[in-house]
């Protein structure tokens, strides 16, 4: 059945902001679906409120919403647009739950709108846990001992039939929220209670647990008439028990045998075929290592993460293919585009092996409970190919840029070897350190095997790794041979991580390398292990003899990624990098992209002409300089990942195009920094670094309270924290000298004012202003979790005017060429300069999206030469007419104790857009958006003010009450609130006997809290608690009074979401 | 440490391949063709339709979960040579009994590992199969020629076959659904496709390759099966001359060379692809009723050319549009090139045993 004729203009829904279970990897395949929309000439309506997503951008679609993917906004752009299909199978759990809702709302039925792919029968069957076990008995397929409850006796029940452990699965979230393992009742209880909250329906799932068995998936493609293929089978190096998405994943399988893969195999067409699905679906099995047997653990009847990673580790682009299927085509039907000759109808094969290794956030969060298990945690992931285990394992190792070039590490050596037992048993993020240092002291590796359930197989491929550090440790620099070096390059190792072990420095391993020709050896990846000539231009490292990377004629630049997601660099990275790739294809330069992450449209390799699937360290970026012997090497659009290459590259004679890394390391340098802006006269919050208590005690009566502390070694906020006084910052700088007393501690003046950003682009010459952002959070709060408001409407235009001769200042003092991005504190009437960054910054995808302005194609067109005089572009950009917010949007639910509270440092893992006719209309949209709930007036508001906000919080908490807003508070709060006749009803602190707080939040009666520590981090107190199990809970929580003060100011507003305009991107500007 | 000999592969066009040599270590010489099966080695190893071939690995890594006796296609291995890029020494699977390298060393078999085997296959791929051989280091030049040269393998399926008559009885599982009388032509026939059979409740007579008409007839077989096989299908003249005489007589079918033997007794033609279909992953369409399968494979020769009179062509290969599958009512024919069996490969298409029941 060719194209579906009936099909003119179609809705893709996206999958929103990114949080943990829900990243990068539905831009890479929201993008896809929409490239095929347009090769097939069909009107395209994007719904999507990521704005940091290369999905939403101008040219993808006909039309573009940037807005909340709410039901009601939804209804309102299919009534204006009229289109005759929808897809919802590509944006995630998020899309395909609106999917569900439109339908049943009835809104797609009245306006005669069509699912496009799998029919609605056939997501029920697949995402409802009572429909789909159904559907396994039906075919006899074998489904894992459980029953489904919707509230905690049902749930007791049921797990004192099937027996202890059991593990709980709430339907229809995503990446496992709220879901876990209770190996007693009391377990049981606390887990159901969040579970049966948190599921879209109130239902859960109870299982028996089978903790320890292999973890099977499978990416299977059905099209409309039945065809099936497998595209790819991935092996969980770490068994069942910890979500997929938080496991180190192989692909294709390693330890089961054809027969045992092909019962398998046949088993996930069968179930797929049975549920009717038509495009990608995963398929996920439980096998028991000791004898073969297994269960079907959950099937995703959409694109998902492990799609796009099945994708990427294949070459076999899933979501075009399924959106191909979604229009009509059938496998037989649709070319592969590696091969250009073959058809989609078939099953890749792999001539190279591929490891996933998550990203997790533990960095950040210092405080975070790192236990993994059933619900994910990681925000990203890196991937790395190679021809053998050990090598990918290596190579996935040093992409996740934790500062680690092999298996042995500093942590792992302080403990015991009883405690490293005991870290084993409860996994966490550094589970395969503890590991190979267990096998480094020889202990037992079945007993490994058995404490983690890991395959003895992976644990081999570990002790070869570790037996080869350990016999590398017998040589030096001066009798290291060029057969060695050669070896333990083909296993992966890299020259640093040589230079670490033989106690050398990294540059004479890479001399010597090159001294002896050892070169990496490029292989394609082509689905089809060499059978049939390919043209894809996707490549990956060996060591091996024969090279197959073509140099071509032209002038070829190198663009460096990004890396795997994480906080504080998400996918607006990846945006940039795609971006300044298409900007250089347009000006006719060959372009060629590294990066390692596996869920990003820049590693899609339709995107640059040559795309290398690498580490992004030093040596992995100049082999890929070297062969490809490039003009120059872009790394400002890459985040901090790549632009900390710069010196180097430079320093090694590589080009760096754009700004000097001379330039950018004046800002990175704090004395540096300080002279920079004295010379230009420009203030800055008064700072001093300091080594000693003492220092900081004498260092505060200069400063004078509040101050920023924050250490040195860290980057983007790590550790940063307010202090206000001498107990506080004494308490501080106890702790951190603690844990390393050998890095500086910086401290700032802490400047209570108005944050204002600003983006700008330089030519040397000349400088280009886009927009002015202002914060609506007071300074302190981390700029990347603060709303941000365009154009700035409160600022006036001096000092607009100011900002802007400040940065030309800058600009032109550092011969900035590029991107240029400064934050400034607007303190008592004064213009401070608090962070200068010399790459392409987080704002860049929001202020191009509201301004129609493609910056990141202005900047690379400046970086390759041109002036933004002869292009038009100078000065301040024209400000639209309309108001924007970029709100960002967390993920700390997620994260076992984890802060909630804003501060200094960042805790989003994505962000949202809100556009309206005024400030708080694009407010309420932008809240929409980050699903933050906005109470009806008869709501009823938790209050917990700590006593210096409590008059600040008065005048809220008098305009609240008057719309009707009932309080319940803590003692202080109440007590407080009652003496200006404000009614208030008062609950019992957890500190307090007979503490009933925690226990009215799970009562699920409260709309809204509001909690405002004096500080936080100390996840003893009580407002930690209160903050977690609120979150916890999914009810909307504010931590500042400035969120207080927007929250009451859309309340007394009293939208009504019929009434709230929607704007495409085309309307905006 | 790894304490293999260096070795080299090298090819008769002049291409040389460095490794290390494990298994059975002594020179040996074939023809070099590779799979991309990513699993299932142990039953391509044991593949007689590999026979006297050197069989290069494109999955890198092979060994991981062991070898099973289990999983035997044949009695012995009968292969001259495998390649890889890496042989996987630590082998776990519930079922494993024994390691890559010990295998090999008990089966005789020479290995050729640590070999970039995508630049091997690249090469295969342009210049199509070729004959080499694989030899340790200081092998004199000649000799490695000599080698090349001198290796033929024009009377391998007559070496491989059967030499006498046998019978398999039937197992009686269900007495009420007793199975057909098999007579099967054994070009190499692999167990797995005489296990089909057995469960299908047949009773099979296995005949030598140059079986003769009134042999086979004698026997009052229900079904002829012709069975999948190595080298060129006109090297079995005498197995074309019988399936010739047995042509609208007696139901015939047949997989793989089988497939191609019938072809060439119904007066078609058979040609050498440049360097075969070998994998588990080859999608053929049934032009019956358009569904896909994806299935496995392994042969160098197909049907080039068949009379159209009285022939249908039942399956055709997605990738290159070759004959898959064939069937004739007024011939009492069916087969397919494909390999129903599996064995490695999907189970997708087992049902074509139960069409080999109804012709």
């Amino acid at each position: 059945m060719p194209f579906n004729h009936k099909i003119k203009k179609i809705l893709v829904i996206g999958s929103g902001a990114t949080v943990i279970g829900q990243g990068a990897e539905f831009d890479y395949s929201g993008a896809q679906a929409c490239a095929i929309l347009k090769q097939e000439n069909i009107e395209t309506v994007i719904i999507n409120d990521n704005l940091a997503s290369i999905m939403t951008e101008k040219g993808v679609a006909n039309t573009i919403y940037i807005e909340p993917l709410n039901i009601e906004i939804v209804e309102k752009i299919i009534i204006k647009e009229k289109p005759s299909h929808i897809i919802g199978s590509m944006g995630g759990q998020t899309a395909l739950n609106l999917l569900l809702e439109l339908q049943n709302e009835g809104i797609l039925g009245k306006n005669k709108v069509r699912v496009a792919g799998t029919s609605f029968e056939s997501i029920e069957n697949g995402e409802d846990r009572k429909k789909f076990k159904k559907l396994m008995q039906k075919i006899k397929q074998p489904v894992i001992k459980g029953d489904i409850a919707n509230d905690v006796i049902s749930g007791v029940k049921i797990a004192e039939e099937i027996d202890y452990p059991v593990v709980v699965r709430p339907a229809y979230t995503l990446a496992g929220t709220g879901g876990g393992y209770a190996k007693n009742e009391k377990e049981l209880r606390e887990i159901l209670i969040c579970a049966i909250n948190i599921s879209a329906i109130g239902q859960v799932m109870i299982e028996k647990s089978i903790k320890g068995w292999k973890e099977i998936e499978f990416e299977v493609i059905r099209d409309n008439i039945g065809n099936c293929v497998v595209v790819c089978s991935m092996e969980n190096i770490d068994p069942v028990g910890i979500h997929t998405g938080d496991s180190i994943v192989i692909a294709p399988t390693q330890t089961l045998n054809n027969v045992e893969y092909q019962i398998l195999r046949s088993a996930a067409i069968e179930i797929v075929n049975a549920a009717k699905i038509n495009g990608g679906c995963n398929v996920q099995f439980a096998v028991n290592p000791k004898k073969f047997e297994y269960y079907v653990i959950e099937i995703n009847p959409r694109i998902s993460r492990s799609s796009a990673l099945a994708s990427k580790a294949t070459g076999y682009p899933i979501a075009k293919i399924s959106t191909k299927i979604a229009l009509g085509y059938n496998l037989d039907e649709i070319i592969n585009e590696v091969t250009g000759k073959t058809y989609a109808c078939f099953e890749p094969a792999l001539d190279y092996c591929v490891i996933k290794i998550p990203k997790w956030p533990f960095d950040k969060f210092l405080t975070a409970k790192k236990q993994l298990g059933t619900k994910m945690m990681a925000t990203g992931e890196v991937m790395a190919l190679s021809n053998n285990i050990e090598s990918a394992l290596m190579k996935a190792i040093r992409s996740l840029d934790i500062n680690q070039h092999s298996l042995e590490n500093d942590d792992s050596k302080t403990y015991r070897t009883q405690e490293l037992k005991r870290k084993i048993e409860t996994p966490d993020d550094e589970r395969i350190f503890y590991i190979a240092e267990l096998i480094r002291r020889e202990y037992n590796l079945e007993k490994i095997s058995e404490i983690t359930g890991i395959n003895l197989f992976f644990l081999n491929k570990i002790k070869n790794i570790v037996v080869m550090e350990e016999e590398l440790k017998n040589y030096s620099i001066d009798n290291i041979t060029s057969n060695l070096i050669k070896k333990y390059k083909q296993k992966g190792f890299s020259d640093k991580g040589i230079a670490e072990i033989i106690k050398c420095k990294e540059s004479q391993i890479s001399n010597l390398r090159i001294e002896y020709g050892i070169f990496p050896t490029y292989k394609m990846v082509d689905t089809c292990a060499g059978e049939f000539e390919a043209v894809s231009p996707y490549y990956y490292s060996t060591y091996e003899n024969h090279n197959e990377v073509i140099i071509t004629e032209g002038k070829r630049i190198l663009v460096v990624g990004s890396g795997p997601t994480k906080i504080g660099q998400g996918i607006e990275f990846d945006y940039c990098s795609v971006n300044c790739v298409l900007a250089l294809k347009k000006a006719g330069v060959q372009t060629i992209i590294i990066n390692n992450n596996p869920a990003t449209v820049s590693t899609d390799f339709n995107i640059s002409d040559k795309l290398y699937f690498e580490p992004l360290t030093l040596e992995d970026v100049m082999n890929v300089v070297s062969l490809e012997k490039v003009f120059g090497v872009i790394l400002q659009f890459g985040g901090q990942t790549s632009i900390k290459l710069a010196t180097t590259l430079k320093k090694m004679g590589v080009n760096v195009l754009g700004t000097s890394p001379e330039s950018i390391d004046k800002t990175e340098n704090r004395e540096k920094f300080d002279v920079l802006l004295e010379n230009l006269k420009i203030k800055r919050p008064k700072g001093k670094a300091i080594n000693t208590v003492q220092e900081g005690l004498d260092a505060a009566k200069e400063i004078i309270y509040p101050m920023l502390v924050r250490p040195s070694y860290v980057l983007g906020g790590q550790g940063m924290e307010i202090v206000y006084n001498d107990d506080e910052l004494t308490n501080y700088l106890n702790n951190i000298f603690k844990k390393n007393n050998k890095n500086s501690v910086l401290i700032d003046k802490y400047l209570e004012g108005i944050e204002i950003e600003v983006d700008a682009v330089c030519d040397g010459d000349n400088i280009f202003v886009p927009g002015i952002m202002k914060h609506l959070n007071r300074a302190g709060v981390h700029s990347g979790d603060s709303i941000s408001i365009y154009p700035a409407n409160d600022i006036s235009n001096n000092t607009k005017k100011k900002i802007i001769e400040i940065t030309e200042k800058i600009s032109l003092a550092l011969n900035v060429i590029g991107m240029i991005n400064i934050q400034f504190i607007e303190f008592e009437n004064e213009i401070y300069v608090i962070e200068v960054n010399l790459r392409s910054s987080r704002t860049i995808s929001y202020i191009s999206k509201v301004t129609d302005l493609n910056v990141v194609e202005i900047a690379t067109r400046i970086i390759l030469g041109e002036k933004l005089k002869d292009i038009g572009f100078t000065g301040l950009f024209k400000e639209i007419e309309l108001f924007a917010v970029k709100v960002p949007v967390f993920s700390t639910e997620k994260l076992p104790m984890v802060e909630i509270s804003l501060g200094p440092e960042m805790r989003s893992t994505g962000e949202t857009l809100g556009v309206g006719k005024t400030i708080l209309e694009a407010l309420y949209k932008g809240f929409l958006g980050a699903k933050i709930n906005i109470p009806p007036h008869e709501s009823i508001i938790l209050a917990t003010i700590c006593d210096n906000k409590k008059e600040e919080f008065l005048d809220y908490a008098k305009r609240l009450f008057m719309l009707g807003v009932r309080f319940i508070g803590t003692i202080g709060t109440t007590t407080y609130l009652r003496n200006y006749g404000i009614e208030i009803q008062s609950v019992r602190k957890i500190s307090e006997p007979n503490s009933n707080i925690l226990e009215v939040i799970q009562s699920g009666v409260i709309d809204l809290i509001i909690d405002i520590p004096k500080r936080n981090n100390n996840y003893e107190s009580d407002g930690f608690k209160i903050r977690r199990i609120s979150a916890e809970n999914n009810i909307t929580i504010l931590t500042s009074m400035d969120a207080v003060n927007y929250m009451t100011q859309v309340m007394e507003k009293n939208f009504d979401e019929s009434d709230l305009n929607i704007f495409s991107l085309d309307e905006i500007f | 440490m790894n304490t293999n000999p260096k070795a080299t592969l090298s090819l008769e066009n002049g291409m040389k391949f460095y490794g290390e040599m494990f298994g059975d270590i002594k020179n040996i010489a074939g023809e070099v063709i590779f799979t991309t099966s990513m699993l299932g080695y142990q039953e391509s190893f044991t593949d007689p339709s590999y026979a006297k071939q050197i069989l290069v690995m494109t999955y890198p890594n092979i060994g991981n979960y062991g070898f099973n006796f289990d999983f035997e296609e044949s009695e012995k291995i009968l292969l001259n040579g495998i390649i890889v890029n890496e042989k996987c020494d630590n082998s776990n699977n519930s079922l494993s009994e024994m390691n890559f390298e010990a295998y090999l060393r008990q089966n005789k078999i020479t290995g050729l590992c640590n070999v970039d085997t995508r630049a091997l296959v690249l090469a295969i791929r342009e210049y199509g199969n070729l004959r080499g051989a694989i030899c340790l280091s200081e092998t004199p030049a000649h000799e490695i020629k000599q080698m090349i040269d001198e290796f033929d393998d024009t009377n391998v399926i007559q070496e491989i076959s059967t030499k006498n008559k046998y019978y398999i009885s039937r197992k009686y599982k269900d007495i009420t659904k007793i199975g057909l009388k098999i007579a099967v032509i054994d070009l190499g026939c692999k167990k797995s496709i005489i296990n089909e059979f057995i469960k299908r409740e047949s009773e099979i007579v296995v005949f030598p390759f140059d079986a003769d008409f009134q042999e086979i007839r004698d026997e009052k077989p229900d079904l002829i099966f012709v069975s999948n096989g190595p080298g060129n299908p006109k090297n079995a003249t005498k197995t074309i001359e019988t399936v010739n005489a047995l042509i609208g007589k007696i139901n015939i079918c047949g997989i793989c060379m089988g497939h191609q033997i019938i072809g060439l007794a119904l007066g078609g033609d058979t040609s050498k692809l440049k360097f075969g279909h070998r994998g588990i992953n080859h999608p053929v369409k049934n032009l019956m009723n358009n569904k896909i399968y994806i299935t496995s494979q392994n042969h160098n020769y197909f049907i080039s050319n068949l009379p159209k009179k009285y022939i249908d062509i039942t399956f055709q290969s997605i990738n290159d549009g070759t004959i898959e599958g064939i069937c004739s009512e007024k011939f009492m024919i069916k087969s397919v090139q494909f390999h129903p069996e599996a064995s490695p490969g999907p189970l997708d298409v087992k049902f074509i045993f139960d069409d080999f029941q109804n012709i």
